[in-house]
């Protein structure tokens, strides 16, 4: 009895390695595939809730005999812990977004991919063809999928003058009406209302920034602080502040807005005259993938028209794939334009999507603050 | 075998008692001891992965601004929260105890365990609702021709809060306390000439200390190590222990910072005791 389970072992370990080590052949010897091969009939996904949805997951799985098995990721922190804790390789891919992508990149945890094998790919607006939260080098680590800008939300009755500025929400006259999201990230928002109005500090990148910098922008946020209302952690309680009053004004995304809209609150966004930061998600592949063929074949599916469109409205997000508008158009009128899926390229380019803060940012010097001092800053303004 | 157990009594009660004992060595005191540890490490800021070099760099930085703020608020706002759950628990627990017919005793314990059963985000999403700019008290202040009030996400919106969630902990062991006085004393101070205040502060209130001091540990624990309530209804400026902790695990991914914080209240625990102790508050026990 004892022999033959060692037997069984033995050969369980065998086939364990049999099927690792194609994997790993794909990833550590880092080239890049350059056909797909047959489906593993498996796909293993970390993901934001909602981004895998049966209407377009069901379909993908009839079409390829891939088996996806999700788990939703809580916080872009969760999902860089999901995808390297234990050496990594429980997961074939992840729906990161840009504040957590360079730190995957740079851990090792993700794998170049071959945008050739990507169909869609040809159809992407430029700007999100190789934007810089997932492309280093020319290297392109996972393909991009969704976007969002971050705008400036407002009462239209309490602002019968259209706010063009993010100056309306550091204006002591809103003091007990600003809401504001709750996330270290949102320090970028004050660098670029500050690289527009203070261009004495020399800021280029809000995400991009040294010591002095740095320090300019938490103090202007410190003194935003008695003026804020609430920090908001969900998106429903800007939508409730905003529903009862409590809030007249703050820094939004397109989903409160339109779900405030759909339930008759006199309000409206705007895109201020500094400019816009903004989340971009890209679906990375695992540098241990066990799946990587169905990888590619999610990839290409999740770049489609449809299913882009599809995303895209269940989410409430725009599409990076040009072509996706008319079919936003096909399944909600009007839902193209709502989400600004058809503005123009240089809209596209003037956003300034969320990447990872780190300390060697290009400048030689390796002296910009890093995440850490980000998120410790974010604490010290919250008070 | 039990000639062996016979030469060695202690080692019976100790077999039955292993299991128990061992499960709260692994499952309590291991994670507490792994935690400490923790805060002796570091983490690479990039990788987020920890570098095991002893330190007490963590320890350390818990001076820095804002957490001294932070944790002299998290200290005030449990202190406060325990101090408000006395005032209302004691005339309550004396209430139900010595006034209240055995029907309506009844009534009011189910009234105040009620809210035990009802989910906690439940409890504070309605707390919301109440005290939101067009909630249920401006409504109630604006039909009495009273100014209304926006305490809506502000520390003093936490303190009702959790004076609100935490009231039944310290009902319940102060009127346990209450109800142990045997009426006798109460007669015997009485016919020694003890009028109701003195009675009071003589004999019912240093009667009722441990039940106080029971309710307290619970009241100014619980209101110690939570986050939820100042996510929810909290403002800017409303982060205690447990929201700085939570934002150094799930955003900075500094676990082994975050473990320091998390000593913090252990300590402050460790001193509430002790000077409970001091009190004589657990001689009763």
């Amino acid at each position: 009895m004892r022999k033959r389970m060692r037997a069984w072992h033995l050969g369980a370990a065998a086939v364990v390695v049999a099927l690792a080590v194609p994997a790993a052949g794909v990833s550590k010897t880092s080239a890049v595939p350059t056909s797909i091969g047959p489906g593993e009939g498996r796909l293993t996904l970390v993901a934001w809730e909602g981004y895998t949805q049966p209407q377009w997951v069901k379909p993908f799985e009839q079409k390829t005999g891939c088996k996806v098995s999700a788990k939703y990721a809580g916080s872009s922190n969760d999902m860089f812990n999901l995808m390297t804790s234990g050496g990594g390789g429980q997961y074939d891919m992840v729906s990161a977004s840009g504040d957590a992508s360079l730190r995957l990149i740079y851990a090792g945890a993700v794998a170049e991919t071959n945008m050739s094998l990507i169909p869609s790919y040809k159809d992407f607006y430029s700007a999100f063809k190789s934007p810089p939260n997932n492309t280093v080098g020319g290297k392109h680590y996972g393909v991009s999928i969704q976007f969002g800008p971050n705008v400036l939300m407002y009462n239209t009755k309490a602002f019968p003058k259209k706010p063009t500025s993010w100056a309306a929400i550091y204006d002591p006259k809103n003091k007990g009406k600003i809401t504001i999201p709750d996330n270290p990230i949102q320090i970028a928002d004050a660098a670029l209302y500050l690289s527009k109005t203070r261009p004495s500090l020399g800021i280029r990148d809000p995400y991009e920034l040294t010591k002095t910098q740095f320090d300019a922008v938490v103090n202007l946020l410190k003194q935003q602080r008695p003026l804020v209302k609430k920090y908001w952690a969900l998106a429903s309680d800007q939508i409730d502040l905003f529903k009862n009053g409590g809030s007249t004004i703050g820094a939004s995304w397109p989903y409160q807005v339109n779900t405030l809209e759909a339930a008759k609150v006199p309000v409206a966004s705007v895109i201020p005259k500094e400019g816009v930061t903004g989340w971009l998600d890209t679906w990375m592949l695992s540098s241990k993938a066990k799946h990587p063929n169905c990888a590619y074949r999610w990839m290409q599916w999740i770049t489609t028209p449809k299913v882009q469109a599809q995303q895209a409205i269940y989410f409430g997000e725009t599409p990076v794939n040009r072509k996706a508008c008319a079919w936003m158009d096909r399944l909600s009128k009007g839902s193209c334009a709502q989400y600004s899926a058809n503005a123009p390229e240089s809209f596209y380019r003037s956003i300034k999507f969320w990447k990872t803060p780190v300390a060697d940012c290009g400048n030689g010097k390796k002296d910009c603050m890093d995440l850490r001092a980000w998120t410790n800053a974010w604490t010290q303004v919250k008070g | 075998m039990s000639r062996f157990s016979w030469r060695h009594p202690w080692l019976k009660p100790f077999a039955q008692i292993s299991l128990p004992l061992a499960a709260f060595v692994f499952v309590y005191v291991a994670a507490l001891v792994a935690l400490l540890v923790q805060g002796l490490w570091t983490t690479d800021s990039f990788t987020g992965k920890i570098v095991h070099s002893w330190n007490l760099d963590n320890f350390r930085a818990l001076g820095d601004t804002p957490y001294p703020t932070i944790i002299g608020r998290t200290v005030g706002i449990a202190a406060a929260v325990t101090a408000t759950c006395m005032a209302i628990a004691f005339p309550y627990a004396y209430f139900l105890v010595r006034v209240a017919s055995r029907r309506l005793r009844l009534a009011l314990l189910v009234a105040t365990l009620l809210p035990l059963w009802v989910s906690y985000l439940v409890r504070v999403y309605s707390w919301r609702l109440i005290l939101n700019q067009d909630g249920a008290l401006n409504w109630t202040l604006e039909r009495l021709g009273l100014p209304d009030v926006g305490i809506a996400f502000t520390n003093w919106a936490m303190w009702l809060v959790f004076t609100y969630i935490w009231l039944p902990f310290m009902v319940l062991p102060v009127y346990a306390a209450l109800e142990r006085i045997p009426y006798s004393y109460l007669e015997a101070s009485a016919d020694l000439g003890g009028r109701g205040l003195t009675t009071l502060r003589r004999v019912i209130l240093p009667l009722a200390i441990p039940g106080l001091a029971a309710g307290s540990i619970f009241t100014f624990s619980l209101t110690l190590g939570d986050f939820i309530a100042p996510t929810l209804v909290g403002g800017p400026g409303s982060q205690l222990i447990g929201n700085a902790v939570y934002d150094n695990i799930g955003l900075a991914n500094n676990a082994p910072f975050a473990a320091a914080l998390a000593a913090v209240p252990l300590g402050i625990m460790a001193v509430y005791l002790a000077v409970m102790k001091r009190l004589g508050a657990f001689e009763a026990l």
